[in-house]
């Protein structure tokens, strides 16, 4: 049997900044209201964090891609690490947490506090962002991965993830009217969460009538920008017992990439990295998908949530249309209520972070007007697409 | 799609010029594994199979057959307007050896997955941009 470090670990803070459209905020300023809101969550002091871990840190990306790296942090709170990690090369936006439970596991740290910003949305009000790498001006050329798909116009993961939903519908009869409520049920559930960005009623009509931005995505199947930035604090658990909140434990990640590392050649277009992170995941606990009482699932496009959907084994490889068609299954009182905070696609891209802060609220009960009924227990909190992918199982201590 | 479009082009280098620049001479080209055949894509200085590092290039037929597709409708480029078909195209001579690219030469609602495509390429100075449509005109 592997050793199981992930166990070791708890989730002790959650702390949020203001979420919204064209904020024109400092986003350092996003950042430090969402750390100190967790640190003081967690019942700590700044100086008992000694550990920091970020996606994708500072410098990458543009259009407001990425609102502070770890220097950025440590400077504002003269923070003094034992342990720091930053970057885009891990297994997607919650690989970062997943390396911030290894950190305390091994003793490398006691407290990390994990951060993830965006300010995507007043980036485009300043008119910069259109496509990812387009609209950066004459004489630009492409390079990396990118070569291989700017200069056909697939200038956005819009592009690259609707070929996957194609494909999905092709090999097994998805359609638009299934995928559909994904988008509907995140609304539903963004109506009974105050920070959500749109929460006025979303009908299947709606959603059939809007205009396409790439077959076989429409309007409503791709996430909004915002501005924004989540902060979590993971310690390890056997420092957590006497701090403020109910104990959330880590039971089990998932940061397997076994296929290509790419968009466009991984080897089955109707999955991603997504199948991978999830098989490794239940290889690591002895729960199964029928004990997760909350489903928090990535939708920055929602064929991404169905993806997932069916990877974890909430539903067989291809049935997701049907699973969640109707939206029944996936409602708050459902066999899996998902994205119980309206996900990315209506609660706002707070990119990846938000997954994992609704589940640990779910968990501990303080979901207010959307709360999961039944106290549940166990949640599944999941980030990525294309080739990212990251997942971790929690459970209410 | 006829009248050439203000594309973003790609910034050639070493590893990648024999792709590029192959239409030039109205082939599609890849990096080739002298010991095990296997074709290389994107370039690699080794071969992902055998590990061997005698590699050279070598063209394909050029036919290919649609694995899934796009039709993109936003405009992000400027001056390369939508609507326009994206897609990912295999090649017959290896499982996996794949594109992704754009179907032209039809109207987008004809594209389907598995249709028979062909090369043709788009020329930007000295850069040949593989674009694919149907071998059989609908």
């Amino acid at each position: 049997m592997k050793p199981m470090l992930e166990k070791n670990a708890a989730i002790t803070g959650l702390g949020q900044s203001e979420v919204g459209r064209r904020l024109y905020a400092d986003p350092l300023a996003l950042t430090l209201d969402a750390c100190l809101a967790a640190i003081s969550d967690a019942g700590l002091r700044r100086e008992d964090i000694d550990g920091l871990a970020t996606y994708p840190g500072a410098g990458f990306g543009n259009g407001g891609f990425s609102g502070a790296g770890i220097s950025d942090v440590q400077e504002a709170l003269r923070l003094e690490l034992d342990w720091f990690c930053g970057g885009p090369e891990t297994s997607g936006q919650l690989g970062s947490v997943i390396n911030a439970c290894l950190a305390v596991a091994a003793g490398m740290a006691n407290h990390v506090l994990c951060f993830r910003t965006v300010f995507e949305s007043s980036a485009q009000g300043a008119g910069r962002r259109a496509g990812i790498g387009a609209g950066a001006g004459p004489g630009f050329r492409a390079s990396g991965f990118m070569q291989w798909t700017l200069p056909f116009g697939a200038a956005s993961a819009a592009n690259w993830i609707a070929m996957f939903a194609q494909r999905h519908f092709h090999e097994y009869g998805t359609t638009r009217e299934q995928l559909a409520w994904i988008a509907l049920n995140a609304r539903r559930n963004a109506a009974l969460n105050p920070k959500a960005i749109f929460r006025e009623p979303l009908t299947l009509a709606d959603y059939l009538s809007a205009r396409m931005i790439s077959t076989p995505f429409c309007l409503y199947d791709c996430d909004v920008p915002v501005d924004g930035s989540t902060a979590i604090v993971v310690s390890r658990a056997e420092l957590a017992r006497d701090l403020r909140k109910p104990l959330v434990r880590v039971e089990a990640v998932g940061s397997a990439l076994h296929g290509r590392p790419s968009w466009d050649q991984f080897d089955d277009l109707t999955t991603m990295a997504l199948r991978d992170a999830s098989s490794m995941l239940w290889q690591r606990t002895e729960l199964r998908p029928a004990d997760v009482d909350v489903a928090e699932l990535y939708d920055g496009f929602s064929f991404i949530a169905l993806a997932w959907l069916e990877a974890l084994g909430f539903c067989k490889k291809g049935e997701g249309g049907p699973f969640v068609a109707g939206g029944a299954r996936i409602s708050l009182a459902g066999e899996i209520p998902l994205n119980t905070h309206g996900g990315q696609l209506s609660a706002g891209r707070l990119h990846g972070y938000g997954f994992l802060h609704e589940a640990v609220v779910q968990l501990r009960g303080e979901a207010g007007a959307r709360q999961v009924p039944g106290s549940p227990e166990v949640a599944l909190a999941a980030a990525g697409g294309g080739p990212l992918g990251g997942c971790l199982l929690l459970t209410r201590a | 799609m006829s009248e050439k479009l203000s594309r973003i082009l790609p910034e050639i280098t070493p590893a990648n010029e024999h792709f590029w620049h192959g239409g030039a001479r109205g082939e599609l080209s890849f990096l080739r594994c002298r010991p095990c055949g296997e074709w290389i894509h994107p370039p690699s200085p080794v071969c992902p199979r055998c590990l061997a590092k005698d590699i050279a290039v070598a063209a394909v037929s050029g036919r290919a057959r649609v694995l899934t597709f796009t039709v993109n409708h936003q405009p992000w480029i400027p001056g390369f307007p939508p609507p326009y078909v994206i897609a990912i195209v295999e090649l017959p001579e290896q499982a996996g050896l794949r594109l992704t690219t754009n179907i032209v030469g039809c109207r987008p609602e004809d594209v389907r997955i598995d249709m028979a495509v062909r090369v043709v390429f788009e020329q930007h100075d000295a850069v040949y941009l593989p674009l694919f449509e149907p071998e059989e005109r609908a």
